[in-house]
């Protein structure tokens, strides 16, 4: 760390604590938690993208698999809806994976040639309508149950914290899926494959309503420890005195409490992942994935199994991703499947590891608290800007689409600083050493 | 009679919708296909060229129609297309000169260069949204039906109906023009000739005299002309929605991929299998079914393999295969 990059940090500082001191402390929270998670996942992309030379679109799909996680393991159980279908849909699943395994042997094992197409064709069209003879029955014994509140199989209604790692899980299983399948090509396809499951993964999450309700969304999801309800803490007899005795005025001290314990837990959180991202970064291994990417035929010729390597470092990040995906939504405290866009999910990560510096981890961090910062505060601050900008022009339609339209020109914004950063300093405002 | 029903039907609802989706995919995928051939790059703002060409030749449908312009029976669309393509094409020649030279010229790794046009799909999405707005827009006049389902009854007889919308008739006709003009135009003149030497062997063709920047304009010019154009044919048969033009992306590269990346013939096959691909398996067979075989055996449910919603995971999928098991494509493009 030395007196620019502090000095870098300080700035963004100053920009959240002016936001509070000028807009509201309640707003500056806000924005400083989502920055904090959009810094984990630009950590986790940092990884791919910084380490590995990895071109990953896919990351809305790694943080909705968080938010899966969340649905599954901390909201309430549904016991109706497990009984009524829950096994036969386990037993549908594992019965798809198994088709798929044994398709895989197929190839391996036999002979190529036609008797080998045939046999694989024949067993994934069977299993295939096998599997919906086994699935869909199940599915549509739960998905009747009480579909107005749930119609989903519930999740285990166990502490959210340990959704978190779960959501890790699932990311990384899924990043293995793709990466086995897509790395070792050109580089491209893994940048096309990962776009493709990023939007499949979505499209599950919104038609699949055993699995999470789909789009009529989960809501009440609990939150982590030890964050407090702003209920509670108005109830509690202590709090209200600690607020009266300090002169505030407890229904909003009680939620810029709320806010700044979800900061302290983020930033813990975030403290351990750089932690042990600089450890990685600095070992015998971080050097040997920069040498990767730098010139993969040397690294090869140094004995090194370069696409098992990619392999390790893709599911590595896409575990951090979800890991963070798994935080933003039970801070939510709701799944909402319409809401993952990838613009906001996967391009805007993008931008804060390049214009943060990609290859450091500290300018992920720096990238993620301040273009977080920039794009929340376009969203409350650009309607009231365009409304002075266009203060001179007469009361009509161009005026109202132009305020109307406000929000659009983010995305104007951020292409326009991605272009420049790539072009002008295209190591970020913290270069690699 | 029922075998004849049967076959009606599989036409109305299969292979004319697919014909038509396939031939948009297939000139959106023929621009994707030329930039990574001429440009060596996988183009991420393919989508919202397409998007961005087809805005501007909205905005000049609704000017031609309030001035009292109209084609009769064609779409308005048709006339304003022309300006759309010039719009497009000095958007995407301004973006070469200050976006893409730089790199090209130090010679970027083709994953920077991806980066790029990731930056520049940023840009052109959000001028899309500042000028049209999010919102669904539907600009399709002039007739709707070259047949429709009655009038086919009547003529024979036949209980189904087969329907041909005016726009679908227009996708396929233009779409057959457009590639038979770029095939002559890559097979017989100079500038194709050299765009075809430039995509094989960058050094050997500057050392034989062809001027990279000549080429790279033309193909520019030739990808916003393919753009514009599958965009428009797909806004008329559908309609038009920034955000569904992003998501075509990842067909569009998927029938480029199955094509081999950098094959123009490929394109046009890969768009077809992608198209028929996704209406074969998110059709429900019950009725062409229903036809063929005996009334008891008729069955009940929809015999849909996958619910509409789950388009996308047809690209993928043939994605997937084609990355597993013929990583150059049918057509053998750039290498795996």
């Amino acid at each position: 760390m030395n007196k620019r990059n502090l000095i870098l940090f300080g700035l963004v500082a100053i920009l959240y604590i002016g936001t509070g001191y000028f807009q509201s402390w309640n707003l500056a929270l806000n924005i400083l938690t989502v920055g904090l998670l959009s810094a984990i996942m630009a950590l986790g992309v940092n990884m791919q993208w910084g380490y590995a030379g990895l071109f990953n679109t896919g990351i809305m799909g790694f943080a909705a698999l968080g938010g899966l996680a969340v649905a599954l393991v901390s909201s309430p159980p549904v016991p109706a809806g497990w009984a009524a279908g829950g096994w036969g849909i386990l037993a549908g699943l594992c019965f798809g994976v198994a088709v798929i395994i044994a398709a895989t042997q197929i190839y391996k094992r036999m002979a190529k040639g036609k008797l080998r197409n045939v046999a694989m064709l024949a067993l994934l069209i069977g299993g295939f309508f096998a599997f919906r003879e086994l699935f869909d029955p199940s599915v549509e014994a739960v998905e009747v149950i009480n579909s107005a509140t749930a119609g989903n199989i519930g999740g285990l209604g166990l502490p959210s914290l340990l959704a978190w790692p779960v959501g890790g899980l699932l990311a990384a299983v899924a990043a293995w899926a793709i990466g086995k399948i897509s790395l070792g090509l050109r580089s491209d396809y893994l940048a096309i494959a990962t776009l493709g499951i990023a939007e499949i993964i979505i499209a599950v999450l919104k038609n699949e309503d055993w699995l999470a309700r789909g789009v009529k969304n989960m809501i009440g999801l609990p939150r982590p420890w030890p964050v407090p309800y702003e209920v509670d803490l108005q109830q509690s007899a202590a709090f209200l005195d600690w607020a009266t005795r300090y002169g505030f005025e407890p229904v909003g001290a009680s939620s810029i409490v709320v806010k700044l314990v979800y900061v302290a837990l983020f930033t813990v959180v975030l403290a351990i992942v750089v932690w042990m991202s600089e450890k990685a970064l600095n070992s015998p291994w971080g050097r040997m994935m920069r040498s990767i990417r730098d010139n993969e035929v040397a690294a090869a010729a140094m004995g090194k199994d370069v696409t098992r390597r990619h392999l390790q470092v893709f599911v590595i990040g896409s575990a951090v991703v979800g890991f963070a995906g798994a935080m933003m939504t039970s801070m939510d405290g709701q799944l909402t499947p319409g809401t993952y866009n990838p613009l906001r999910f996967t391009f805007l990560i993008w931008v804060m590891v390049i214009v943060g510096g990609s290859g450091n981890n500290w300018g992920a961090v720096l990238g993620g608290l301040l273009i977080g910062w920039l794009w929340l505060i376009v969203e409350s601050l650009g309607p009231g800007v365009m409304s002075v900008l266009t203060y001179g022009m007469s009361d009509g339609w161009l005026k109202a689409h132009l305020v109307d339209s406000a929000q659009n020109m983010r995305l104007l914004t951020l292409g326009v600083i991605l272009l420049l950063v790539l072009r002008f300093s295209p190591r970020g405002l913290i270069p690699e050493k | 009679m029922d075998i004849i029903n049967a076959i009606v039907a599989f036409v109305n609802f299969v292979v004319v919708p697919a014909t038509a989706y396939g031939a948009q995919l297939a000139l959106g995928a023929l621009g994707a296909t030329l930039v990574y051939g001429i440009l060596r790059f996988s183009n991420f703002a393919q989508g919202d060229t397409m998007a961005f060409g087809t805005m501007i030749t909205i905005l000049m449908t609704w000017w031609l129609q309030s001035m009292g312009v109209h084609l009769g029976a064609l779409p308005t669309a048709l006339i304003a297309m022309p300006v759309g393509i010039a719009v497009t094409a000095g958007l995407l020649l301004l973006t070469d000169k200050f976006v893409y030279r730089f790199y090209r010229k130090q010679r970027a790794a083709p994953t920077i260069l991806v980066i790029v046009s990731l930056g520049v799909m940023f840009v052109m999405n959000g001028i899309t949204r500042l000028i049209i707005g999010v919102e669904e827009q539907n600009f399709a006049d002039g007739e709707r039906f070259v047949m429709t389902a009655g009038d086919f009854k009547r003529w024979t007889g036949l209980s189904e109906g087969l329907a041909i919308k005016s726009t679908q008739a227009i996708t396929v006709i233009t779409a057959i023009i457009v590639v038979a003009w770029l095939f002559w135009f890559l097979q017989k003149t100079r500038t194709g000739k050299s765009m075809r030497a430039f995509s094989d062997n960058e050094d050997l063709a500057l050392l034989s005299g062809i001027n990279p920047n000549r080429v790279v304009n033309v193909t520019w010019i030739i990808v916003a002309a393919l753009a514009t154009i599958a965009g428009v044919l797909y806004g008329l048969d559908k309609s038009f929605k920034p955000f569904t033009y992003f998501q075509l992306l990842l067909p569009i590269f998927a029938a480029a991929v199955v094509g081999g990346l950098g094959n123009p013939l490929g394109a046009i096959a890969g768009g077809f299998v992608v198209a028929y691909s996704e209406v074969f398996v998110t059709y429900a067979w019950k009725k062409v079914i229903g036809y063929l075989v005996p009334e008891a055996w008729a069955p009940d449910n929809l015999i849909q393999l996958l619910s509409t919603d789950y388009k996308l995971a047809v690209s993928f999928i043939i994605l997937i295969i084609v990355l597993l098991f013929m990583p150059t494509g049918l057509f053998k493009g750039k290498s795996g």
